[in-house]
């Protein structure tokens, strides 16, 4: 049972900023930290990524190379940095990409219902039954190789999820009253769908980006750890690991700081996510 | 009304927002007498329905409530929740407005009702099956041994309510809070409804405190009112003399705002501006500012006052308010 | 009564000259979806609907949940496809219209909603809410259209300054008459309000209504009014018909349905309002069991599983509208029999 709290002129309860909760907050300063990071790769490696030091194969950490060296003597917190530039960028690129598709397909799915629905919808349906990493390896055995390809086989995965989110909050939307009453007052249906519908409908789609976001930096990790992702001189996070493990004992430095990046980031845009629900998803948290 | 069921001396029912604190309730005190249908009338917001959660302790924690309610001499106020717990249902019940979420969906409604009675007596379950399937047929279910194992969803919107009536009534409780128990159904289902009410009442002699917006339902079956306005009671009579003689001038410009065939279309007397923002309400009477007899006096609350046996009023315009408002002027504070 | 009427299948029209929106035999079916399995019902919420409005008169269309009135009123805003029947306005075949024309319908049909909160895009700002209609019909250039925004915020009562604020800063009473400006953008004819008051408490009410009431005389609107409150009804409508479960029961002049109800159902309905008047205490309820499902409505007369005078006629045949005043009619054997009982007296 609920209790409507009374007669409180709801002023500004509503126009809130995104960053109300602490996790938000906390989720978007560590956010652009890594961002920035990865933007200015070159200004905050400290060494060049690739320069081989043959003195240094596999020291641990000191004062000049604060995450220790690799099997070749080059410096882990550089290659971090750009191994995380290479990473991000997948896992952003990858996103937005299946955000740009994703969103219009479930829009006009969940809007016009019906035939179109069923059109778009199927193959969409069909796409998600099959398991993520099983259809990002078929799509790289077909295509090859690559960060690009990578980011386009988690594009793949990733817009199934956003229509399907799309589509589920148009529908509510789509029953509004308003939109009702824009048809009744005349107003095209290309004009409700973009100012009506994608708007009101758009909320829940960008906080499942943003976590999605997080988890594709691991699913790039995954393939670069099996060699279908990045390929070398590229490094990435999973490459890292990759090259890591056979020295697991004697360096755990080298695969433990891309671990520990991949976490951070997925923690971030989860933490993100979660405060930007508060105010693109009023669905479950109380107005 | 020396044999008061239910007395509320006094209550301040505060909501912590992150706007503020709300005053919803203000200085409110009534007492409701044995076996009387005692309506509780005002708009939206203007804190009635809060009221009667304070009374049951079932308000969310961001809310702060004090003064006195006391039930069959009892304070509840301050009570730990299992008590409260186990007044609820069984000595204290209530109706909500919507059937369908009062109910649970997926639960035969006889067994809703029988488990009422067995969370508050030691009966054996057959005896409460009994005692359910009479209910059912006293609240004018028809067929209900058919009834009894029928979810909810199968019933249609007057019969839930009917159900909900009968697990209401399920331990015989004294005191019955109904907010609403007709809103959401149609007016032929709404008459029926408050028949069964008033049948109630005949023979079981329950006390019901009635919810409401609706002027028409208060006319029809209460015996006494009282009016809220923004949070404050402003008035309490006997329903003949409310309709007859209203005092108050927003009671008075409320039953002239109700549409009839007599006034010409867009003349219907409305009550200008608008309720006041109940995070810093105005002090004093806060209907002042909309009130077309507003005084400077009006900036200090008028105390509820008797102006007969059975009428009361909380307005400077009345020589009662004005006789309580002597000795301790300005004293009374408005909101906690 | 006797010698008062004639007793014709025609009623006798109340207004001279044409309606503004004729409505012949409006079916509308849904089909219920029952899964994989069986083909699924047909519910009828709208079953064979006759009615006219003329222009600036309004007529209130009344009934109880489940009766199809909002169903009617979505099919003549075009919402919706009905099964069968003919909508005319203004001369046009309504359901035949496309594009272009269909967009100078819309022009001239305007709705308004019953919730104030869900009626308006929460995104929006008041003004381009109130413009919508104007911006999709291209009405006026942009100043233009700004200054009839202003203009029309004033006519309903508001402060133009809130063009600019969004819903959420305002309260339900003045959300509704963002909702009644948006209607009145781009000058209608028709306007066709579902429960425009229901959801507003009673002085907010008497606010909007007296709004409507002075419109619809300023500006010769024609309205068409859903509700369920009777009290709101005999007050601002001039002529009433009656829904029970997809049809009219009853229509005629305002003054004639409720005082003079011929219909057992109208009657009923009249009964069951609770009046706020502790002196007309009403005992007893005045109907017995709940609407039918409109999935299998009963034969013969709709109402008669619930009607307290049914005679065995009322289960085999439908009644027809029978006249029992100037533009009044009702649809009821009995009432019938009675009108010819009294009419065939010497």
């Amino acid at each position: 049972m609920s209790v409507a709290i009374p007669n409180v002129p709801a002023r500004t309860s509503r126009r809130r900023g995104i960053l109300t909760s602490r996790k938000g907050r906390v989720g978007f300063a560590i956010l652009l930290a890594l961002i920035a990071i990865a933007a200015f790769a070159p200004l905050i490696a400290p060494h060049d990524p690739n320069a081989i030091d043959a003195a240094r194969i596999l020291a641990p950490p000191d004062l000049a190379h604060p995450f220790g060296s690799d099997a070749l003597g080059r410096d882990v917190l550089s290659r971090v940095i750009y191994a995380y530039r290479v990473s991000l960028g997948v896992a952003v690129g990858s996103t937005l990409l299946a955000f740009l598709f994703g969103v219009p397909l479930g829009l006009y799915a969940g809007y016009h219902g019906g035939w179109v629905d069923t059109l778009i919808m199927r193959p969409i349906d069909m796409v998600l039954a099959l398991p993520a990493l099983l259809l990002a390896v078929a799509l790289i055995a077909i295509i090859g190789p690559g960060s690009d390809v990578a980011l386009l086989a988690i594009a793949v995965i990733y817009l199934p999820i956003l229509a399907r989110v799309v589509r589920s909050s148009t529908l509510v939307v789509a029953s509004q009253t308003y939109v009702e009453a824009a048809r009744a007052r005349g107003t095209p249906s290309r004009r409700i769908i973009t100012r009506h519908v994608l708007p009101n409908a758009i909320g829940p789609a960008i906080v499942q980006a943003t976590i999605l976001m997080g988890f594709a930096l691991q699913i790039e990790a995954a393939l670069s750890f099996l060699g279908l992702g990045a390929q070398p001189p590229t490094s990435s996070l999973g490459v890292m690991l990759a090259d890591g493990r056979d020295f697991l004992t004697q360096a755990p430095w080298i695969e433990i700081f891309p671990g520990v990046a991949i976490a951070i980031t997925v923690l971030a845009f989860n933490f993100f996510g979660d405060g930007l629900r508060t105010r693109l998803d009023p669905r479950g948290v109380a107005r | 009304m020396s044999d008061a069921i239910l007395t509320l001396e006094h209550v301040d029912v505060g909501f912590d927002t992150d706007d503020g604190s709300v005053s919803a309730v203000s200085d409110v005190s009534l007492s409701v007498a044995a076996g009387e249908i005692f309506g509780l009338v005002g708009e939206s917001g203007c804190g009635k329905t809060t009221l009667a959660m304070a009374t049951m302790g079932l308000l969310p924690v961001s809310a702060t409530v004090s003064g006195s309610v006391r039930f069959q001499g009892r304070e509840l106020v301050g009570l730990p929740p299992e008590d409260l717990r186990r007044l609820r249902g069984d000595r204290i019940s209530m109706v909500f407005q919507d059937p369908m979420t009062s109910l649970d969906p997926a639960f035969p409604i006889g067994e809703q009702i029988a488990e009422t009675i067995t969370a508050h007596r030691d009966v054996q379950r057959s005896h409460a099956r009994d005692r359910a399937l009479a209910l059912l047929a006293d609240v004018g279910i028809p067929e209900p041994e058919r009834r009894y194992g029928d979810a909810p969803h199968r019933l249609s919107g007057g019969m839930r309510q009917r159900v909900v009536i009968a697990t209401a009534l399920a331990n015989e409780p004294a005191l019955m809070l109904a907010d609403e128990p007709t809103t959401a159904l149609d007016v032929t289902i709404q008459s029926q409804i408050l028949d069964l009410l008033r049948d109630l009442r005949q023979r079981l002699r329950t006390t019901i405190v009635l919810i409401t917006h609706d002027l028409g339902v208060i006319a029809q079956l209460c015996d006494r009112v009282g009016v809220m306005y923004a949070g404050q009671l402003v008035e309490i009579a006997t329903v003949s003399e409310i309709f007859r003689a209203p005092r108050h001038p927003y009671t008075q410009a409320l039953l002239a705002a109700l549409p009839t065939q007599h006034q010409e279309p867009g003349s219907l007397r409305v009550i200008p501006g608008r309720v006041p923002n109940l995070i810093a309400p105005p002090p004093g009477c806060r209907f002042a500012s909309r009130c077309p007899h507003v005084m400077d006096v009006c900036t200090i609350v008028p105390p509820l006052a008797h102006e007969s046996a059975d009428h009361l009023i909380a307005c400077w315009l009345s020589e009662a308010t004005r006789e309580a408002g002597r000795p301790t002027g300005a004293a009374t504070g408005g909101a906690a | 009564m006797s010698g008062q009427v004639m007793v014709s299948e025609e009623a006798a029209p109340v207004h001279p000259g044409a309606p503004i929106l004729q409505v012949t035999g409006l079916v509308k079916h849904f089909s219920t979806d029952r899964g994989l399995f069986g083909g699924g019902a047909k519910l009828h919420a709208v079953d064979g609907v006759d009615l006219e409005i003329f222009p600036g008169e309004v007529l209130a269309v009344v009934g109880e949940s489940g009766s199809g009135k909002s169903t009617l009123a979505r099919c003549i805003l075009r919402l919706i496809d009905p099964t069968a029947g003919r909508i005319v306005f203004d001369g046009q075949d309504v359901l035949a219209l496309k594009g272009r024309r269909l967009a100078g319908f819309r022009q001239q049909v305007q709705p308004v909603f019953q919730d104030p909160f869900s009626s308006i895009d929460p995104r929006w700002r008041v003004g381009t809410s109130v413009a919508e209609a104007l911006d999709a019909f291209a009405i006026g250039a942009k100043a233009e259209r700004r200054a009839r925004v202003l203009d029309l915020l004033d006519r309903v009562g508001l402060d133009p300054s809130l063009a600019g604020r969004r819903p959420h800063e305002l309260s339900g009473g003045q959300r509704q008459r963002v909702g009644i400006a948006a209607a009145l953008a781009p000058s209608p004819r028709l306007i066709v309000a579902d429960e425009p008051v229901s959801a507003l408490d009673v002085s907010v009410q008497a606010q909007v209504l007296n709004l409507l009431a002075d419109l619809q005389r300023d500006l010769r609107l024609a309205i068409l009014f859903v509700a369920h409150d009777l009290a709101v009804v005999e007050h601002i409508s001039h002529r009433v018909a009656v829904m029970y479960l997809g049809k009219i029961v009853e229509t005629g002049p305002t003054d004639a349905v409720f005082r003079d109800p011929r219909h057992p159902y109208t009657k009923a309905l009249l009964e069951a309002i609770p009046r706020p008047d502790p002196d007309r205490r009403m005992e007893g309820s005045a109907l017995h069991g709940e609407i039918p499902s409109p999935i299998a409505p009963p034969s013969g007369c709709r109402f008669r599983t619930r009607c307290p005078v049914a005679i065995g006629r009322c289960v085999t045949e439908e009644p027809e509208m029978t006249a029992f005043g100037v533009g009044h009619t009702a649809a009821c054997h009995v009432a019938r029999a009675e009108q010819q009982d009294d009419h065939h007296r010497p």
